[in-house]
């Protein structure tokens, strides 16, 4: 996917979005729900709690020690004869992706499925130098066919419905299609097969980096994973710098909270963990690690949380405002709650200022999150960075509402100005008013009277207050 | 007797006064007296979570000054500005300030109205009466904010006559979120309206939306989408037929 370089609008990619599209969306996410909370509660609550906090943890203590584990991971992949790069950016990684797949004169490449791939416009950079990339993950796959951008980081083609999809490859793949997910999925599996045996090159992700023995561990549902980076002679792993862990003990911890919040399994169906070059494997493995601003994240101390994430979309899934947006209306690789931090840390406020108010602060993601990122927190964060600026990023907000804050904390901050705009309400209301309701207001107060009418300004609490008191101290004298 | 100050919040002050008075009603009715702070305005929830941080922190310092020499529980009609006081108070000034210490001191008195009703008064019988079928809506900041998950169906349980209807997705945002209703009209929209069929599904009579910011995004949304549904605050309801 190509960077946004223009501010994100999200209520012109909600004026997109058609109904259809929201209505797969909720579709698909409840179901992902419901089986969560089925996983979930077999496990237990009470043991549910103690695992995403033992998760949360050891997350934390990763990112605190990437000084610690990140050489130890280059050190143990480099001794079992794989290669480890360094990107500082988006730029310089699909520059080393590209320079590998040239020095081999690869043509063609199968991709598992990498969010971090996504991030870097990988697919774009390989198709400018006549690389062609298929993705092999079914959701991908198709999203790919379809020539759009995944709509959710674990489902991306949660978007479409399964006729959607068999009108797709009827008329993209020549085939006959029906709405059934098994012949669907059988459709794309043949179509790929020559893939997998024709590429030159196996390009995947990571979900974690295993640093005591310099493992890269990979879940996938569908096993394309697995013949990515098995299959073709070169595998070149592109993984952010955040996705370093201790040891086993930690993956064992984190693909329990993993599996049951991304698909309500209780072990995702393929577990791949690739440690440098071995027998009947690639010839050469390449590690590609990936900065991409994340150090900068790191740095501060609320929004580093965000680098917590395992990428399992339950936020996604338990947000209400994604399932009424779907995931394109974030105008970004991350989408939802996630997607609401990383776009903007990653990007800028200035380009995706707007997302961290696409929140109602209702606190569902962070309930769900496996490893308890407390995104509304970093939501408040980054919305006091696009307001009023911080040590990362000047203020993005005209001077206007500025003035138009400033002078309401005059009046809130004072009780006799905060008094007078109470009256003043009561009074200006007049014209607008129709019994207990303001139905509609000028700009920009009609941006609430669209959706419903405001209530009236009634009664006066202070004056009933005050009469009342006046009244019981005379009804006490005229008892004494 | 025990004393209690009043947090009337400037929603519900400026929206829903009655939902005021009927409180202090039922305070009273409880053997309960009531003082009003009123050098009160806002708690600064508003602003600060609009990302005008430093001037939710002015207005925070002055509420805070309002209720400084006062004494007892602090009770609102609302979790939300409760929850305001109470979780991001403390941490909103420089450690070892004389501020930090009155905002610690300040947060640890706040009560939403049911919370105080249960756990400080012990009391989940009001003494009211309302004969109706009655869903209850369970505000963010209230459930997943300050915990409080059962309380306000303890209360309405007990009440005579009353017909606790299951509401689906209950816990699910009314779309409300404060700034977000602006930011965000047409998402706000889909999401409130999503609120009202699951009412309207319900089959109450009544709808109880115990949140200021909720009730007005609610009642509104009803009335717009011509719903027979009324949507009452928790203390309508208490203050019924009172005779405790």
């Amino acid at each position: 996917m190509k960077e946004p370089t223009e501010r994100i609008d999200i209520r012109a990619n909600v004026r997109n979005t058609s109904p259809a599209v929201v209505a797969a969306t909720q579709n698909s996410t409840r179901t992902a729900l419901r089986i969560r909370g089925d996983v979930v509660k077999a496990f237990g609550e009470e043991r549910w709690q103690r695992l995403r906090q033992a998760g949360h943890d050891l997350r934390l203590h990763s990112l605190t020690h990437l000084d610690r584990y990140l050489p130890l991971l280059e050190q143990k992949v480099t001794a079992a004869g794989g290669r480890v790069h360094w990107a500082s950016d988006a730029e310089e990684a699909n520059r080393i992706v590209l320079e590998i797949a040239n020095r081999h004169r690869v043509r063609s490449i199968v991709k598992s499925k990498s969010m971090v791939s996504e991030e870097i416009g990988l697919n774009h950079a390989l198709e400018a130098g006549e690389i062609r990339a298929y993705e092999t993950d079914l959701g991908e796959f198709i999203v790919q066919l379809a020539g759009q951008k995944p709509s959710h980081i674990t489902a991306p083609a949660l978007h479409m419905t399964k006729e959607e999809i068999a009108e797709l490859f009827r008329e993209k793949l020549g085939v006959d299609a029906r709405p059934i997910p098994e012949e669907l999925a059988e459709l794309a599996r043949q179509r790929l097969r020559k893939e997998f045996l024709g590429a030159g090159m196996g390009i995947s992700g990571g979900n974690f980096l295993i640093a005591e023995t310099g493992t890269l561990l990979i879940v996938t549902n569908e096993g394309n994973g697995r013949m990515s980076t098995t299959l073709p002679p070169v595998h070149v792993a592109v993984v952010g710098i955040e996705k370093v862990i201790p040891d086993w003990e930690s993956a064992a911890v984190l693909l329990k909270l993993l599996a049951r919040s991304t698909s309500g399994s209780k072990i995702t169906a393929y577990n791949t963990c690739i440690t440098g070059v071995r027998e009947g494997g690639p010839k050469e493995f390449h590690l590609v690690l990936l900065d991409n601003g994340r150090s900068r994240i790191l740095a501060d101390g609320i929004a580093r949380e965000a680098l917590l994430c395992i990428r399992c979309g339950a936020c996604m899934n338990i947000c209400p405002v994604y399932n009424n947006v779907g995931g394109h209306a974030y105008g970004a690789v991350y989408q939802g709650p996630i997607g609401a931090m990383l776009t903007p840390l990653l990007m800028g406020t200035r380009i995706a200022g707007g997302l961290p108010f696409a929140s109602t602060l209702c606190g569902a993601c962070a309930e769900f999150c496996p490893v308890m990122i407390p995104i509304p927190e970093i939501l408040l964060h980054l919305r006091r960075r696009f307001v009023e600026g911080d040590a990362f990023e000047g203020s993005s907000v005209p001077g206007l509402l500025k003035a138009a804050a400033w002078a309401g904390r005059r009046v809130m901050g004072s009780p006799s100005l905060y008094r007078l705009a109470g009256s003043m309400g009561r009074t200006l209301q007049a014209p607008f008013r129709r019994g207990d309701w303001l139905p509609s207001l000028p700009s920009p107060l009609n941006r609430w009277t669209s959706v419903r009418p405001f209530p009236a300004f009634k009664g006066n609490f202070r004056a009933w207050w005050r009469n009342r008191t006046a009244a019981q101290s005379a009804e006490e004298r005229s008892h004494e | 007797m025990e004393t209690v100050q009043l947090f009337v919040t400037c929603m519900a002050e400026n929206l829903l006064p009655d939902v005021l008075q009927k409180m202090v009603g039922l305070l009273e009715r409880l053997g309960v007296r009531c003082e009003f702070p009123e050098d009160q305005t806002c708690c600064g929830q508003p602003f600060f979570n609009s990302g005008f941080q430093s001037e939710g922190r002015e207005i925070a310092r002055r509420w805070m000054r309002a209720f400084a020499d006062t004494v007892g529980p602090i009770v609102a009609p609302s979790g939300s500005c409760v929850e305001f006081v109470k979780h991001r108070y403390p941490v909103m000034f420089p450690e070892g300030s004389e501020e930090r210490a009155l905002a610690v001191r300040t947060s640890a008195r706040v009560r939403e109205l049911s919370q105080f009703l249960v756990h400080d008064l012990k009391i989940t019988d009001v003494g009211a009466s309302f004969p109706h079928r009655v869903a209850c809506h369970s505000p963010c900041h209230l459930t997943r904010g300050l915990g409080v998950r059962t309380e306000q169906q303890s209360l309405l349980r007990a009440v005579r006559g009353l017909n606790l209807i299951t509401l689906n997705e209950s816990e699910t945002c009314c779309g409300f979120g404060g700034i977000f209703s602006v930011v965000y009209p047409e998402v706000s929209q889909a999401m409130v309206e999503a609120k009202v069929k699951n009412i309207d599904a319900s089959g109450a009579d009544v709808v109880v939306v115990s949140e200021p910011g909720c009730l007005v995004n609610i009642r509104g949304s009803l009335t717009k989408m011509k719903s027979s549904v009324k949507a009452m605050h928790l203390v309508d309801i208490l203050a019924q037929g009172g005779g405790a």
